[in-house]
């Protein structure tokens, strides 16, 4: 299901592309009705070059739809069947897309399996023609081609069908995967956009032509699987059978290292392939079309077009444009998080003032923002000049020069309440009056934070997560006084540095700490229980979440930990009670922080990748330990546990208001706390797994430890009556 | 006559032709005063401005500008620079106590001398009294001597200055890598015999890896040939049409250079090798010929080729500038006014080489004049791509409107009034000295065919640009 998530750019490079495949992938196509007008793909001849163009009407990208394949198919039998034209060159209307993957609403209308695999079939049957082709096909692509886009225009290659990564274009030339790279063009008699598409295409007729004539051999003697993983000494190792089983089982290991057994698609792809190197490509091409069947009908494929829908949803700005554009954005703090939020920022080209109040700190800051981006340098992300160039929107000080030029500041200091007072007061006595505060925080309510303000309405609060640069979520909380233009900004400053945005009102915790509290005292209790924080990052890890619980605690930082388990824990009581939270009270006090302190749970030292357990640790540990229940300390019950009061909370703040609408529940959850992605987020996993079913555990560990697991009165509501959904 | 004037020199025997070149001054003169009419009836305001001091060009030279790895691959930089220097001694006789200031360009480097001004001058014979310094602009690194001189003199602080350009693409410094480099400074740091060795251990092989320096921006680490041919591609500049004008480039040049119009070439007796006489980079060909020929840069489809493209080139300039009352004061006849000029800078990556469709519209809007008023163009010559692709754009009210900020187009030069001699790509482009070829150029031009204005253009890595008003010294 690498389409649904991969919708990716290819970089600065447009690429052609001759068509001369042995690729044994290909999927999602499909062909039924045919229209009368071409609304799809037009084509003209020049000479006897013939020029598809493929242009997805009132879209931004061009998908593989049903319409698109029938009137494709139309257009290369008029194409075939022409003596005029002797050589053909595909190529998009759309600067920037050629065709991104499959339309996800045509995948999510099919009813039953046979539906898709006949669409997967058909789709087959016009990429083998286009293979087979007796005339040369130039493929011209710019800008992303991926799924079945890259099927048209390339085969792909091993590693590309398991992950869906995307590839940059000189790299992609590299793996054989294009043969000729056409750089974009600047300024000339025409927007650059549109002349670079008459250049790629001016470039790919005469490369078409030089084909038809002879002139040009397309040579590429290497298949890709060889290129992309064997060296030409191996390419003959894998011709003997054994060596080839070897190889089969080497990648399955490791694909299922990754996935822990939970997407399946990765493991089909496998099988897929080598049912095509063993049996012949008619028995691959079968084996695909089936095996894609089956995986469009999964829960996991489900739960991923769920995530993808909610992410383009939270894509969007629901406020409309700000009155006025943020140019000059003031952080305060230098610390990870606010040298994150400034790293975002300067590369998106905001001009960011980063001001903390020692040097040290403030060197630490603006080092940090160095580094994520000559990071970038080092992956060929960006080049040396362009990180100077980015570096240089950044000004770090320890005064307030310039912020009577801010459009927004964003507080980053550390979580106490009269400390976030204090800037705020200091703050909006040099600031404009236009000037937003918002506060990155996770888990003061920002109401608390906006009553010493002298206007509570220009307050918001925005809470990234860490580290920053790297996860895509931000949840923006508004207050009852926030104005809505406040919002807007917020909105368009996070969209801005490339964010997934979820709104939620204000509440102790928000939405996502909220969620995570009560799973972090589960976690404990576990712990307390005797569970070694080994064994329970496996059994975490196993059910999918990215990050294991107790190194999720050692990253997030003990003490942060602390501070929102007895914040909330002093709010909502009981419900949040479970793990002691003495046991994080004495980490903070022997210095475990985490691995920012370098022990946490696991000892951390620099350069070395291997975690090891704090053997300090033991005595904390033993000193609370908690006699385990067995009829509910399974391994799945561990798991449940720890879930179930995660997707009860979450219910909850549905419930409350606290969320407008699930969907963005569970984008919150999934990008913002690691919730895992093959099950959709907590309230797909609710309509997925089964309300009732959700409840059932919920009451059986409410028998053995009471309150904490009482299911909220919505989630009740669905398991009552079955029809209910949180998606229809 | 035209005809008249060059048949003397068309039937010179060519061993005495270099002995007669000195007399060039007086016959052009001569041709000049037969010519004055004609200038005169176009009637056009001179450029003077009320309280700045005029300045003038009272006459400029170069060596011979040769294919580098040939005449002059043994010799150093400076070896060259005096040569333009000594030549301009000779030809203006100017006395060396006069000259306040030198000053030269230049682009890559020889770290011995890097101010090579300075090394030049003491050998060329000027006096050790006079200062010297060294400027670096790219290609128009002559321009930036030459208008720094032009400053000196209109704000009153020299009189007479000698501006000049030099470079030397036979030896380039070839460094060694930034690891080995760093070692060795440790070894030199180094006390004893330990911490010798413990350094020497960290020795690997690939510290020997030689680090070159590149004709490609810092800033976007493209080569200029690459971005030529995408600019050219942008502006759809065909194969054809940039072969053709390559071919005219080089059939002008061989005309003016058979004619012996190019007078500000110098002779150049080479220790060790013989004299040079003349450039050895014009080359006409054919479109037949200059077809058969790979691209250079984009491969195996773009357009910009050996032939189209200017060659790395060795070569050295230079001219005196004065104050035009202390000319006069000194019984000069100076050839030409130096008047308004503009540096223009833009994108160095999609428009690394069109800053003469920048600073052309802007020098003549600050002059006063239109493209209509220019008698003879010298632009200089990257690539034939690029100047055609140049032309387009100043020929373009799009390209004005929407990245110019100008309601109109810029205008295009006639082609019969543009680098009638050659250019760049025929003659050569020795980096930091081609400015003051191209000035002295319009200025012989102007002389020669009649006209007041003379327009020099140029562009240069960076993505910067220059424009100079000539304005003909009338009689």
């Amino acid at each position: 299901m690498v389409a649904c998530r991969a919708i990716g750019i290819l970089s600065r490079f447009s690429a052609f592309r001759i068509l001369r495949s042995r690729g044994y992938i290909c999927r999602n196509f499909t062909g039924s009705s045919a229209l009368l007008t071409r609304t799809h793909i037009n084509y003209g001849v020049k000479g006897d070059v013939a020029v598809v163009r493929i242009n997805s009407p009132n879209s931004k990208v061009n998908t593989l739809s049903k319409e698109l394949h029938s009137e494709f198919s139309e257009v290369m039998n008029e194409i075939w069947a022409s003596d005029q034209i002797r050589s053909a060159v595909l190529i998009s209307s759309k600067p920037g897309c050629f065709i991104a993957g499959a339309d996800i609403n045509m995948l999510a209308a099919c009813k039953t399996l046979q539906e898709v695999t006949q669409l997967s079939q058909e789709a087959q049957r016009i990429v083998e023609k286009l293979e087979k082709s007796t005339k040369p096909i130039v493929a011209a692509i710019n800008g992303s081609c991926l799924g079945g886009g890259l099927e048209v225009g390339v085969p792909a290659a091993l590693d590309m069908m398991l992950t869906g990564r995307s590839i940059r274009a000189d790299r992609a030339k590299k793996m054989g995967l294009v043969d000729q790279l056409v750089e974009p063009l600047g300024p000339g008699l025409k927007p650059p956009e549109e002349r670079t598409m008459e250049y790629l295409e001016e470039v790919a007729i005469t490369f078409a032509k030089g084909l038809a004539d002879k002139k040009i051999s397309p040579k590429r003697d290497k298949g890709l699987v060889e290129t992309f993983y064997f060296t030409e000494l191996t390419a003959y190792a894998m011709t003997i059978p054994f060596v080839r089983q070897q190889v089969y089982k080497k990648v399955e290991e490791k694909v299922r290292k990754q996935t822990k057994g939970l997407y399946p698609a990765p493991l089909k792809i496998i099988d897929v392939v080598k049912t095509g190197i063993e049996q012949g490509s008619d028995a691959g091409y079968l084996s695909e079309s089936q095996k894609f069947g089956e995986l469009v009908m999964t829960k996991e494929s489900k739960a991923l077009m769920g995530l993808y829908h909610g992410q383009v949803l939270c894509k969007k700005n629901k406020f409309g444009a700000p009155q006025k554009d943020v140019k000059h954005l003031a952080i305060l703090g230098a610390g990870l998080m606010g040298a994150g939020i400034a790293q975002v920022s300067v590369d998106k080209g905001l001009k960011t003032i980063l001001k903390d109040a020692t040097l040290t700190a403030l060197d630490r800051g603006q080092q940090q923002v160095f580094k994520g981006l000559n990071d970038k340098v080092k992956k060929k992300a960006l080049t040396s000049f362009e990180r100077d160039s980015i570096f240089s929107n950044l000004t770090g000080q320890l005064d307030y020069q310039g912020f009577e030029k801010a459009d927004m500041v964003i507080e980053a200091v550390f979580e106490d309440l009269s400390l976030k007072h204090r800037v705020l007061k200091e703050v909006e006595a040099v600031i404009p009056d236009h000037c937003i505060f918002a506060s990155n925080t996770s888990a003061l309510p920002i109401s608390e934070i906006a009553a010493v303000s002298k206007r509570p309405e220009k307050v918001i609060g925005m809470h990234y997560f860490s580290p920053v640069d790297k996860m895509q979520l931000l949840e923006i909380i508004t207050t009852e006084k926030t104005s809505k233009d406040t919002s807007a900004s917020a909105v368009a400053v996070g969209l801005k540095q490339g964010k997934v945005i979820i709104v939620v009102k204000d509440g102790p915790g928000f939405y996502t700490t909220r969620c995570l509290a009560p799973m972090m005292s589960e976690v404990i209790r576990i712990l307390q229980e005797g569970v070694d924080p080994k064994k329970l990052d496996s059994l975490t890890t196993s059910f999918g979440f990215p990050v294991g619980a107790a190194t999720l605690v050692d990253e997030v930082g003990v003490d942060v930990a602390k501070h929102v388990a007895e914040d909330l824990g002093k709010v909502f009581g009981e419900r949040f009670g479970g793990g002691n939270p003495e046991l994080l009270t004495q980490m903070v006090s022997k210095g475990f922080l985490g691995r920012k302190s370098g022990k946490g749970f696991y000892i951390y030292q620099e350069g070395v990748k291997r975690k090891d357990l704090n053997s300090d640790m033991d005595s904390i540990l033993a000193s609370l330990k908690l006699p385990p229940k067995s009829e509910v300390s399974s391994d799945e019950d561990i798991q449940f546990r720890l879930v179930t009061r995660f997707v009860n909370e979450a219910v909850m703040c549905l419930q409350e208001g606290i969320l407008a609408t699930p969907a963005e529940g569970d984008i919150g959850a999934v990008f913002g706390l690691g919730f895992p992605p093959c099950l959709g987020g907590p309230f797909r996993f609710v309509d997925l797994y089964g309300a009732q079913k959700t409840v059932d555990r919920l009451k059986k560990y409410e028998a053995a430890y009471g309150k904490q697991f009482t299911p909220c009165q919505l989630l009740a509501d669905h398991a009552n009556s079955p029809n209910k959904k949180f998606y229809q | 006559m035209t005809t008249i004037l060059t048949y003397p020199f068309k039937n010179l025997p060519a061993a005495s032709k270099w002995a007669l070149r000195f007399s060039i001054r007086p016959l052009s003169c001569s041709s000049q005063l037969r010519a004055a009419p004609a200038v005169q009836t176009k009637t056009k305001k001179t450029l003077a401005k009320p309280n700045i001091r005029n300045v003038v060009v009272v006459d400029g030279v170069r060596t011979p500008f040769l294919l580098s790895g040939t005449s002059y691959k043994d010799l150093m930089p400076h070896d060259l620079a005096r040569a333009a220097l000594t030549g301009l001694l000779h030809r203006t006789s100017v006395p060396k106590e006069v000259v306040d200031y030198i000053i030269f360009g230049t682009v890559i480097q020889e770290v011995k001398t890097s101010n090579v001004a300075r090394e030049a001058a003491l050998g060329a014979g000027f006096s050790d009294k006079t200062p010297a310094h060294t400027v670096t602009m790219a290609c128009i690194s002559a321009n930036q001597a030459m208008t720094t001189g032009v400053g000196l003199i209109a704000s009153g602080q020299c009189d007479v200055i000698v501006a000049g350009g030099v470079e030397l693409m036979s030896d380039i410094p070839i460094r060694h890598s930034r690891k080995m480099r760093k070692l060795m400074l440790d070894l030199n740091k180094a006390k004893s015999m330990g911490q010798r060795l413990s350094l020497i251990s960290k020795f690997r092989f690939n510290f020997l890896a030689p680090e070159l320096p590149a004709v490609a921006e810092f800033s976007t680490n493209e080569t200029m040939g690459h971005s030529a041919d995408r600019l050219a591609a942008a502006f759809a500049v065909s194969r054809l049409e940039q072969d053709e004008y390559a071919l005219r480039s080089h059939s002008l040049a061989k005309k003016a250079q058979d004619e012996g119009l190019l007078s500000d070439v110098v002779p150049f007796k080479v220790p060790g090798k013989d004299t040079v006489t003349k450039d050895n980079g014009i080359r006409p060909s054919s479109l037949e010929q200059m077809a058969k020929l790979k691209p250079a840069f984009i491969k195996p489809y773009g357009t910009v080729t050996a032939a189209n493209s200017s060659f790395l080139t060795d070569g050295a300039s230079a001219v005196l500038i004065m104050a035009e009352e202390k000319a006069l004061a000194m019984g000069y006849k100076p050839k030409a006014y130096l008047r308004d000029f503009m540096y223009v800078s833009q994108d160095p990556k999609d428009q690394l080489l069109l800053g003469p469709t920048y600073a052309t519209p802007k020098v003549l809007e600050k002059a006063g004049l239109t493209i209509n008023d220019i008698d003879a163009f010298e632009f200089h010559e990257a690539f034939s791509g690029q100047i055609l692709a140049n032309f387009k754009a100043m020929d373009s009210d799009w390209f004005a409107e929407n990245y110019m900020s100008r309601k109109t187009k810029v205008g295009l030069p006639p082609l019969e009034k543009f680098n009638n001699w050659g250019g760049s790509l025929s003659l050569g482009h020795p980096f930091g000295a081609t400015g003051c070829r191209l000035v002295m150029a319009a200025a012989n031009r102007l002389r020669k065919e009649g006209g007041q204005y003379g327009l020099v253009a140029a562009c240069a890595a960076g993505g910067q640009g220059h424009a100079m008003i000539v304005e003909a010294y009338p009689k």
